[in-house]
């Protein structure tokens, strides 16, 4: 349904080839395909307006570049106005100045605020940092407790918040905490609210003049709409926002919200949310969403991702265990931590131009993370023997492997049996694996089946 | 003045089986004067139990409505009444602003018509099929008074929106629990939703339980729950990291003799895209109807009315692995529209069953096709 706008602007301009001046006719041609590509995107209708206006201005009496067929040079120029939009370049947080350090996540309802204030704080302290998390969600149910057990899985601690408190009070507090137990950095999470809200508005600005933050952080939606800069606008007026994270990056939404609201808050986007887990969390790159928003693919992430993983002395080599059937479960595992470093299989395909959609590749079982991890587990409390051997492993070793492992012997099983499957199938696929079928991983197909998710 | 908290339980227990014909739509329609009543029964409420710590149904309850008490009588009564202003008689009309000096039907107001239904989120392709048909008519000389347009463009969305409404009822048994399973992305507000339905339900006269099968997000479990004290209904749970599917076949197990009316599943928040998330959707769905043939009778797919295009493949994606069979769209106390839903709608023709309207457990409304197409047309605060 949505062509990619490179597709499109080719189709516009199939007949002027290579010589030339833009014309005026082509360009308004042009500008409709971009300004449709914009608000399928969800970008805002007069972010759109502006935007379209800014590039006519640039595109009239452009000579066409030789090298360049007119629509990639409108792509071009798209291109370059969107990322000057979105900030040219990473962003980062800025901390200095004060001790304790003091972030505020704000954003409306189910935008994704906790979630992101453990990702941060996981963040934050493996760059040696001592995070505190402030819950300060006082109204929706079990806010609180939902930040605390998320602190307790990434080992950071929470401050004891209670329902009955005020929230400004709340905050207070916690900075005196955190002045006496040496925590260098407060994240507070607020309740999620309407920027109708007045009174909840008014709340947040006392929290801010109350903790003074080094850092205002509205969390928003990637699949947000139109109303995206109505929101921006608004909490960025009241608060004066210092950045943006943009959440559900994973999923299939196009995220023109990311140039609605950096246009209207005139904030850097500072991070991306790509998951669940708590390690899902990226810098933002400007770049890669300008492509994303024009339907072309975050090939970039795509290359830099697979630059990361594939170790090509080792992917050769494992081609080679591949033909002589000399695969062990140690390969097995290697394979496994390339996967998990690679991302899942659907972040990869929605990459890839034109592959997000295709349905039949979204049928393929995707690798879970904690299932992963439990392969690893097992693998790594067998013996050297018994990951060359795997026949050698009987009842008494599962037991004890299953026992090293924290598993069940089921869980071992499972990973004995779809290690045998794959070693089952690459026989049969011999001759037709090269190198590069190592990623498109049979491992993933053949993972055990029926564990829990993610 | 407790009334609104205390008067559930005790009436559920001993209607339990009323009728079902009686049951949820009718009975959910509140009108507004009594929502306004039970927006002051709130407010008082909340206020004892600032001062009165040991008020018996909110015992366990001690986060209850959001808004603090301010000075007035204002807070969480003033702004209810402003919500429904908003969703159902919106009273100053984008349109009629626009149309108010015009006589004829000019390009302009055509742009400004476009502008109103895009940013009303209806997506480019209705909008311009929209815009485009009604400047066929113009041109054709068929047209001509903004009035008649602006009432042509309202039943047209009205109309996409009829074409795939579907009486609630039929999805009910004839006997047995009615299951309700709800489905949605993360942070629609599906949990919210949930106890927003109980209460409806509860209020009907009807036995709810709910099911928390929502276990994966950290304290997903211990949020249905605490809404569950609220309202005063029973919740079948796990430890956070159970399979859901058991869960859900407990809740079952738990109903069999206890005639209950009314099952409502809480699943967790996934996104479409997660495979792996949907293939477990589709499993807990299995497992309903191994024990109750027909569950879940009612697949709500929940939707936030600030979501954009992406709505559209959240409930392509959905129907496809669980068929939904009804939507509820919510947060429309904000200045989104929610105008997406007309192209779900459209494409997949499943019915809008509610809307919801804030965060309070009486903030759920039916939802009415013609009233949400005026709405689009309203002037959104900004
Ligand atoms: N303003 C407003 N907030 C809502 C509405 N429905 C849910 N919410 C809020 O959205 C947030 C996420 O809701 P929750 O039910 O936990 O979403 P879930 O993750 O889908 O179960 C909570 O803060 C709710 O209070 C609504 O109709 N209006
Ligand atoms: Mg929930």
């Amino acid at each position: 349904m949505f062509d990619n706008l490179s597709d499109r602007l080719n189709k516009v301009f199939k007949d002027l080839r290579g010589h030339g001046k833009l014309s005026d006719k082509n360009i308004q041609d042009a500008l409709r395909e971009v300004r449709m590509a914009l608000l399928e995107a969800d970008v805002n209708f007069k972010v759109v307006k502006d935007f379209v206006a800014t590039i006519a201005e640039k595109a009239v009496g452009q000579q066409v570049h030789s090298s360049l067929s007119p629509g990639q040079q409108v792509i071009k120029l798209v291109q370059e106005e969107l990322i000057s939009l979105l900030g040219e370049s990473t962003k980062y947080l800025e901390l200095q100045g004060k001790s304790p350090a003091v972030l505020m996540m704000v954003g409306l309802q189910g935008s994704g605020k906790t979630t992101s204030s453990a990702k941060l704080a996981v963040l934050l302290k493996k760059q040696g940092r001592r995070p505190y998390l402030v819950p300060a969600d006082v109204y929706r149910p079990a806010a609180i407790e939902q930040l605390q057990i998320l602190g307790e899985s990434i080992g950071v601690p929470v401050h004891p918040s209670q329902t009955e408190q005020d929230p400004v009070t709340i905050c207070k507090n916690a900075v005196i905490v955190a002045q006496n137990s040496d925590y260098d950095t407060l994240l507070i999470d607020t309740a999620g609210r309407l920027h109708v809200d007045e009174e909840l508005m008014g709340e947040l600005g006392n929290i801010k003049s109350a903790v003074q933050p080094a850092e205002i952080l509205f969390v928003a939606d990637a699949m947000t709409g139109q109303d995206a800069v109505t929101v921006a606008d608004k909490f960025n007026q009241d608060l004066n926002i210092s950045g943006v994270i943009l959440t559900k990056m994973e999923g299939d939404a196009r995220g023109g919200a990311a140039l609605s609201i950096a246009r209207v808050a005139g904030r850097p986007i500072k991070f991306i949310g790509t998951g669940e887990g708590l390690d899902a969390l990226e810098v933002f790159h400007p770049d890669r969403m300008a492509s994303r928003i024009l339907g072309m693919g975050d090939v970039l992430t795509l290359i830099e991702k697979a630059e990361e993983v594939v170790d090509k002395k080792k992917a050769d080599k494992l081609a080679q265990k591949l033909k002589k059937s000399t695969f062990t479960l140690e390969d097995f595992l290697d394979q496994i931590q390339q996967i998990k470093k690679m991302g899942s299989l659907e972040q990869i395909m929605g990459m890839i131009p034109g592959l997000n959609r295709m349905k039949q590749l979204k049928d393929v079982p995707k690798p879970d993370e904690k299932e992963l991890g439990k392969v690893e587990a097992i693998i790594r409390s067998m013996t050297a023997q018994e990951r060359r051997k795997y026949q050698i492993i009987d009842a008494s070793r599962r037991q004890r492997i299953a026992k090293g492992s924290g598993t069940q012997v089921q869980d071992v099983n499972k990973v004995i049996k779809s290690y045998s499957e794959m070693l089952k199938m690459m026989k049969k696929m011999q001759g037709k694996a090269g190198p590069g079928t190592v990623f498109k991983g049979k491992t993933k197909r053949k993972r055990p089946k029926g564990l829990s998710r993610r | 003045m407790l009334g609104w908290f205390k008067k559930k339980p005790k009436k559920n227990v001993q209607e339990d089986s009323a009728g079902r014909s009686e049951l949820a739509r009718e009975d959910i329609e509140d009108d507004k004067s009594e929502s306004a009543a039970q927006a002051e029964d709130v407010l008082i409420s909340e206020e004892e139990n600032k001062s009165v710590a040991s008020i018996a149904v909110r015992e366990h309850a001690p986060e209850t409505a959001r808004s603090k008490p301010s000075e007035k009588n204002g807070g969480l009564f003033s702004r209810l009444k402003e919500q429904l202003a908003k969703t159902r008689n919106s009273i100053v009309s984008r349109v009629d602003a626009l149309f108010l000096g015009k006589k004829v039907i000019d390009p302009e107001l055509l742009d400004e018509l476009e502008e109103i239904l895009i940013t009303a989120d209806l997506g480019v392709g209705t909008t311009h099929e929209l815009v485009e048909s009604v400047r066929a008519k113009v041109d054709r000389k068929e047209l001509s008074d903004p009035q008649v347009l602006k009432r042509i463009l309202k039943e047209k969305i009205a109309g996409f929106l009829h074409s795939s409404d579907q009486k609630a009822e039929l999805v009910m048994p004839a006997k047995g629990p009615f299951v309700i399973m709800v489905v949605g992305v993360n942070g629609v507000g599906k949990t919210t939703t949930i106890a927003k339905l109980a209460n409806k339900f509860l209020k009907a006269g009807q036995n709810v339980i709910l099911v928390a099968a929502d276990t994966f997000r950290a304290a997903a479990v211990q949020q249905l729950q605490i809404w569950g004290e609220r309202i005063g209904v029973h919740v079948v749970a796990q430890k956070t990291g159970a399979d859901p599917s058991s869960v859900v076949f407990d809740a079952f197990d738990y109903a069999e003799n206890k005639n209950v009316d009314v099952i409502i599943v809480d699943t967790a928040g996934r996104l479409h895209t997660k495979v792996n998330l949907m293939e477990e959707l589709k499993k807990i769905k299995r497992v309903m109807a191994k024990k109750i043939p027909d569950a879940p009778h009612e697949v709500l797919l929940v939707i936030d009315a600030t979501t954009g295009q992406n709505a559209v493949s959240q409930a392509r994606l959905f129907s496809e692995a669980v068929d939904i069979t009804g939507l509820a769209l919510t947060k429309l106390d904000g200045t989104a529209k929610g105008g997406i839903v007309v192209n779900i709608c459209r494409e997949l023709t499943i019915p809008i069953r509610f809307i919801g309207i804030g965060e309070q457990m009486d903030d759920l409304r039916d939802f009415n096709a013609d009233e949400f197409a005026e709405a689009l047309f309203a002037e959104g605060e900004s």
